[in-house]
Formats: C-alpha cells, structure tokens, sequence
C-alpha cells in the first residue's frame, strides 16, 4: 500500500513530470519527428495486415501515441498501432467487420487495465531470455511474411523499386545522420514511380486514408453476451500479446538508456490508450520495439518525444493525405523489410550453437508457436511452458540417494541429498530396494529439500512399501522447509490413513 | 536525534557557499558533516537521425551508448571526486572534524530522501550546475527537495557571510509555528538576534499565534521582538531582511496544494528567488 502510494505520489512529483516531458526537448521534438515519419509507412502496412483502411492504423497510431506518452510508465519508448496485434485480428475482421476490432480494441484495453491494477507486469519474470528472443524472432519473420504478398504476383517493375528503395535505406545514413533514410526513400521512390509513369499500386489503392481528426465514435455492434464471446478471444489475445511486446520494449528501453520504467503503470497507460483508440476508430497497438530503438538512436528520452510523434503524424498525414496517398507500395514494402531485418536477433543464430541446447530449443519453440498460428501469445506460452520444464528437468538432476547397511545386516540407512518435487519424484521412488529383507528402515532427509505434493507423495509410497514389507521406517532430518511442507500436505502422519494394519 | 548535516554538492559555483554554510551549522550543532554528490543520470545521446534499423540494431545502439555513458561517467567521476576532496578540505579548514564524503550514482531525490533519515538537517545549494544563473531561476533540484524532504532543509545563497541576526517570516500557519518550535529547541539560531515578521493585515488571531511565537522564543533565551508590516510577504520580507541586517531567513515550507502552486506559483519559491541571504526552511 505505501509502495503504491509512493508510486502516485511520483507519478504527480511536478519536478519529475517537468523532467519526464521537458528534461530533452529539442532532442525529443526531433527523435519524434524521425519517429513519426518511420511511424506512417509502419501504420499503413500494419493496417494491411489486419486486412482494414489505413486510416484506421494511422489514427491508431496518432492516439496510442500521445495517449501513452502521457499515461504510460516507460519514458522515451514509442506505441503505436503494431503487426504483432494486427496479426491477431485477421481473421475476426475477415469474419465480421472493422467494428468488432473497434470493440475488441476496447475490451483489450479494459482487460490491459485489469492487468496493471492486478500488478501483472510482474508475471514477466517467467518469460526467460529465450522465450524474449524467440519473441523478437518471431515478430521479425511476421513482419517480413506480411510483406510478401507485396511481392508475389505483382508487376515486375516492383523489384528494381523496392532494391533501389533497400539501397537507399542502407546506404544514405552511410553519408549523412541527419536525414531519415526512410523519408529520402519515400520521396526518391514516389517521384521515381511519377515522373516514369510506372503503372504500381499506390497507398490509396489499399483502402481509405484520414482527411479529417479523429472523433469519438461507439463501434456499432449489438451489445449482447454473444458479441462478447466473439471478441473476448480475440481480446485476451491482443490484451496479453501488447502487454508482453510493451513490457518487452520497456526493459528494451530501460537497458538502452540506463534508467528505469513503472511496468504496471505501462500496463494501465497501454489500456487507457487502447480503450480511448477504440472509441476513436482506431486498431489495437502497443509498444514497438523497432521505432523505440529508431527513437532512442535519434535521442529521445523524454515523454515529448512519443507525444510528438504521434502529433507529428497526425499533421502529415492529415494535411499531405493526397501526397501520402501516392506513395507506391515497393516503398513501404522496403521500409518493412528493413524493419523486419533490423528487429530480427541475428547474434541468436550465431549463439544458438554456443547456448545450451534446451535455451535454442525454447528459442525455436517460440518461433514455430507463433509462425505456425500467427498469435505471438500462443508462441510465447509454448516457449514459457517449455523453460519451465527444462528448468525442472535441470533441477531435478540435483538429487542423489546412497545407503548404507548396518553391520548385522538389519538396518539399511539411505540418505536422500537434493531437491525432492515432481520432477524427481520417479528417481526417488526407484531409488530404493524394496525387496531386500529388513527389520528397519532409516531414511536421512537432512540434506534434502521437500517442495511439493509429488515429493511428499512419492515419500508416503517409500515409507508405506517399507512398511508392508514389515520394517520399521524412520524419518530423519527433515530440514525446517520440509518439514512444513510435509505437515501440511503428507498422510501418513494422520491417523487412519493406512489400509494395512501390519505397518502399526 | 541524530547529530549529522547532510550536505549535497554537485560541483557548481555554490558547493563552496554550501560547504560554508555547512560548517557554519556543524559548529553551531557540534555536528558532523555528510558531504553528498549525487552523479545523476547520463545523458549520453546519440545524433543518428537516420531512422534505420541495421540488422543487430538493439545490440549495436547499446555497445555505441554503453560506450558514451562510460566515457561519461569516468570523467563526471573524477571531477566528482575533486569536488568532493575540496569541499572536505574546505570543511576541515573551517573546524568541522568528522566530515565523510559519499559518492553515489542514481536520482538525487531518491538518494537524498534514503540518506535523510539519518541526518538532523540538509545543505543545498539555491541552484545547481545546470541551472540558469539568471538571478530569477531557482535549481530544478531544489523544489523537488523541498517537497519531499522531511527534515529541515537549509538553502545556501551563493556566498556566506557571517550570520549575527536572524529573521523569521512568519504567517501563523502550521508550518510557521512549528519552525519557530524547532527553532527554540535547536543550538543553530541561539543568541542570534531574532526578528519575527508577520506580513499583511494584523489581524486579531494573526497577532495572538505572533504574541505565542516570540514568547516561544524569549522562552528558550532568543533575543527575539516581533513586527507587523502590511503588504504582501514577497515585498516585504526581503525589505525587513535589509533593515534588519539579518543573515539568515527561516520559514516553514509549502503549506498549499501541489494543484494551487501550479496554477498560482508557491510562496515559498518566491521567496527563495526574491531573497539572497540563506535560507532555513522547516516541514
């Protein structure tokens, strides 16, 4: 409670808001300008893929902008409208219509809310390092699919403009830093396609593009129990893969910069600027660790620099609408390519043979997940269910039984090292000898840890064989933790719970 | 209580004004001296504009700002180092003989409230390294201390000057009379000539809290009288400080709502701007 009441206390500190949105002004109005001219293309591409206007991701992208710059707990890190949730409705815009996605937006939003207050953003410690890089690897190869049937089919003047759009992207920054390759690339390939006359598909040939701001709108679907179970997949979908990609992005962020972010605030500020998007005909977003890598490369640290490039695209696309709608395909089509390889982890694959083999496995896991099913959330579950059990595997192999027998041959003495839980249970049970004869048993668990059900179970099966072979069966050493352990959970240290009479 | 000063330098034209006033109060509290500087966050920025994204991007921005701060940080480290050698030195000239110097990295404010709860009180400077000289800039650090400081909290001007009268701006609120409580019980104002001044409309309850304040005073042996001067305190006080000769300003810290301070500015920073004598400000 204190904690918390320390965290609003800061989130209202004058001093840290002054800091938090002036602190790098000129730097931050610039990094957002670079920011939101990468960011239109980005847009346009994304509302592709989720198969709607690009208006939609482009108004998208003005509100969760500005919105998390405001509401957000990461400083300096860009939201906006994302393939990573845009790959998720594909399928319910094809089945019912951009309305349902403005409904799921807003129920994704609600859901990211609940998230934040429920302090959930500390569930992320159980997505391990592989499962992060799968994630990256597997939003790279998205991106990059999505561009594809950009490629396929089209006319052949297509691959000399999108070359010529990668050679720029690449080559200009090797001559000057001072102007966004991405904007050079857009111009040089718009005006190439004009003054040739090359007959390619444009931006406004892919849907309708903003003439006006955004307003407030209700998505216009039936409030019924059964839209609700339309969209709630869909949602909790969206609600946890935006939450990961942007807690991702904010420990991206924070290890770029040094500093540190209020991860559930992030979680509560993404559901605001989902819920508000929603209502503004906007697409579900989240944070984008390309652009907030481009953000940070072009200096912006400051709140500003998000606000503004959500601003800042707003005003371009909103007043040079016309222009934007000429721009052809192969440009953006380049764009996407670069920020696919850019977010794409190329020192994984280098690695992947100098980490443990169980680490790339999880890595693999987690790309297959998500390009087989296209749901990052999906992937990612597989990748965290798959380190958990190769952590238990890892853990179990710390666990050992020897024995020893007595001089008159009646007592067999084992003693149990390691961490006793379900992992180790079976290793356990095999462990001893149940056929040799006996008059008593002594089982040293000094140097071992109890942790679960499993353990305290596979104990009560040892204990009962023994007893039914006649011997009588000590217990020893149970350290403090497995003490309590067993108190709770065993049986037979309660009356009755022995079928066998003979045991007593 | 806990006899330590905390005393925050950060190297501008003030840490020798704040190591003065440091030593003024540990002599005056028989008190030892924690001198702090805070390395705050480094603001290693890269020009690249260029908006690309090479493969390996996020490794390759982090080694290049990784680099950056490093550089960075080694040379704020040692000026931070000779910083701190010379306000020790400057400390120990003046007869402070327990002085400990403390380095840290992270948020001032954060590092500041941690260390606070040991300390009696805390130095700062009225403005920083960063800030504006311009005389109307107050450091961006300092309302932030003040805010949340618990301890009492005393604002250096740019130089010191040996303090022989005091003056208290007192406005009968809360904050107001618990300074002049403090004041009483602590050896850092005794035999000062005191003066409490009371700015605005005298009014019956105004004049009563005023009547209790300097008989607290006379109570613990302070040579204290009290006045009343009509007008706003911001025109005032500094007006009395010159008449008075007094060499030091005590007064309780902000009593209103962040809210109304945002809209209307706080009484407390103007009066920090308007008066150059050093300042004691009591929560």
């Amino acid at each position: 409670m204190a904690q918390m009441e320390r965290a609003v206390a800061r989130s209202f500190d004058l001093g840290r808001l002054r800091d938090e949105w002036l602190g790098n002004t000129r730097s931050d109005l610039i990094a957002g300008l670079v920011v939101a001219l990468a960011l239109i293309p980005e847009a346009i591409a994304f509302s592709i893929i989720a198969g709607v206007d690009p208006k939609v991701g482009l108004y998208a992208s003005f509100s969760i902008a500005v919105l998390v710059a405001i509401t957000g707990g990461r400083p300096g890190m860009i939201s906006a409208a994302t393939a990573a949730t845009a790959v998720l409705m594909v399928t319910l815009v094809k089945e019912h219509g951009l309305q349902y996605l403005l409904a799921t937006t807003i129920l994704a939003g609600l859901l990211q809310i609940g998230a934040g207050v429920l302090r959930l953003g500390r569930a992320m410690r159980f997505v391990s390092r592989s499962v992060m890089t799968g994630f990256v690897n597997a939003l790279a190869i998205l991106i990059f699919m999505a561009q594809i049937p950009e490629l396929i089919g089209v006319p052949a003047a297509t691959y000399p403009l999108v070359a010529r759009g990668l050679a720029i992207l690449y080559q200009l920054p090797r001559y000057t830093k001072a102007v966004p390759a991405p904007l050079v690339c857009l111009l040089v390939i718009t005006a190439v396609v004009t003054a040739l006359g090359i007959d390619i598909r444009t931006v406004s040939d892919m849907g309708e593009l903003p003439d006006a701001l955004p307003v407030f709108l209700l998505p216009d679907i039936p409030l019924t129990l059964e839209t609700l179970m339309i969209i709630l997949p869909y949602a909790a979908g969206v609600a946890a893969v935006g939450l990961l990609e942007s807690l991702m992005t904010a420990s991206i962020v924070d290890e770029l910069t040094d500093t540190t972010s209020d991860k559930n605030r992030e979680c509560v500020g993404q559901g605001i600027a989902n819920v508000a998007t929603g209502f503004m005909g906007g697409m579900a977003g989240c944070a984008m660790i390309g652009q907030s890598i481009i953000n940070v490369q072009s200096g912006g640290r400051g709140r500003l620099s998000t606000f503004s490039a959500g601003v800042f695209l707003l005003i371009l696309v909103v007043f040079l609408g016309d222009l934007v709608g000429i721009i052809p395909m192969p440009a953006l089509v380049a764009i996407m390519i670069m920020v696919s390889i850019g977010t794409f982890s190329w020192s994984s694959l280098r690695k992947m043979r100098e980490h443990p083999p169980s680490s790339s496995i999880v890595m693999v896991a987690t790309v297959a997940g998500v390009v087989g099913t296209h749901n990052l959330a999906i992937g990612v579950l597989i990748g965290v269910l798959l380190s958990g059990i190769f952590f238990a595997g890892k853990i179990a192999q710390i666990f050992r039984v020897r024995s020893s027998l007595s001089e008159d041959g009646t007592t067999r003495t084992y003693v149990v090292e390691g961490q006793l839980f379900f992992a180790s249970a079976e290793d356990f049970l095999t462990a001893f000898d149940f056929g040799e004869v006996l008059d008593r048993v002594v089982i040293d668990l000094t140097e071992a840890h109890i942790w679960d059900i499993s353990s305290v179970a596979a104990l009560d099966t040892v204990v009962l064989k023994f007893r039914r072979e006649g011997a009588e069966v000590e217990l020893l050493g149970l350290n403090r933790a497995s003490e309590t352990i067993v108190d709770k959970l065993a049986v037979h240290d309660k009356p009755g719970a022995l079928a066998d009479p003979l045991a007593h | 209580m806990s006899n330590q000063i905390l005393t925050c330098i950060d190297g501008s034209i003030y840490s020798a004004s704040v190591a003065d006033h440091a030593a003024w109060a540990a002599g005056r509290l028989k008190a030892s001296v924690q001198l702090l500087q805070v390395l705050g966050r480094r603001e290693a920025s890269s020009a690249d504009r260029s908006g690309r994204m090479v493969a390996g991007a996020r490794r390759q921005l982090l080694e290049q700002l990784a680099d950056l701060d490093a550089e960075r940080a080694k040379l704020l480290r040692s000026q931070a180092r000779l910083d701190l050698e010379e306000a020790e030195a400057r400390l120990r000239d003046a007869g402070v003989e327990d002085v400990t110097p403390v380095l840290r990295n992270g948020d001032l404010l954060e590092t500041l409230l941690a260390l606070e709860e040991t300390a009696a009180m805390t130095v700062v400077g009225k403005r920083g390294e960063a800030a504006d000289f311009a005389q109307l800039h107050l450091g961006s650090n300092l309302e932030r201390i003040l805010r949340t400081a618990q301890k009492p909290v005393l604002v250096a001007s740019r130089a010191f000057q040996p303090i022989t009268a005091c003056l208290v701006a007192f406005d009968g609120q809360q904050t107001a009379i618990r300074a002049v409580e403090a004041m009483a019980c602590s050896p850092l104002f005794q035999g000062l000539e005191t003066t409490l001044v009371l700015a605005g409309d005298a009014t019956d309850a105004a004049r009563r809290s005023l009547d209790a304040a300097e008989k607290t005073l006379t109570d613990a042996g302070f040579a204290a009288k009290s006045v009343v001067r009509p007008g706003s305190p911001i025109t005032v006080i500094p007006a009395e400080l010159q008449e008075t000769a007094a060499g030091i300003l005590v007064m309780g810290a902000y009593s209103h709502s962040r809210l109304r301070t945002l809209v209307i500015g706080s009484t407390t920073s103007e009066m920090i701007r308007a008066c150059r004598v050093p300042i004691m400000v009591y929560r």
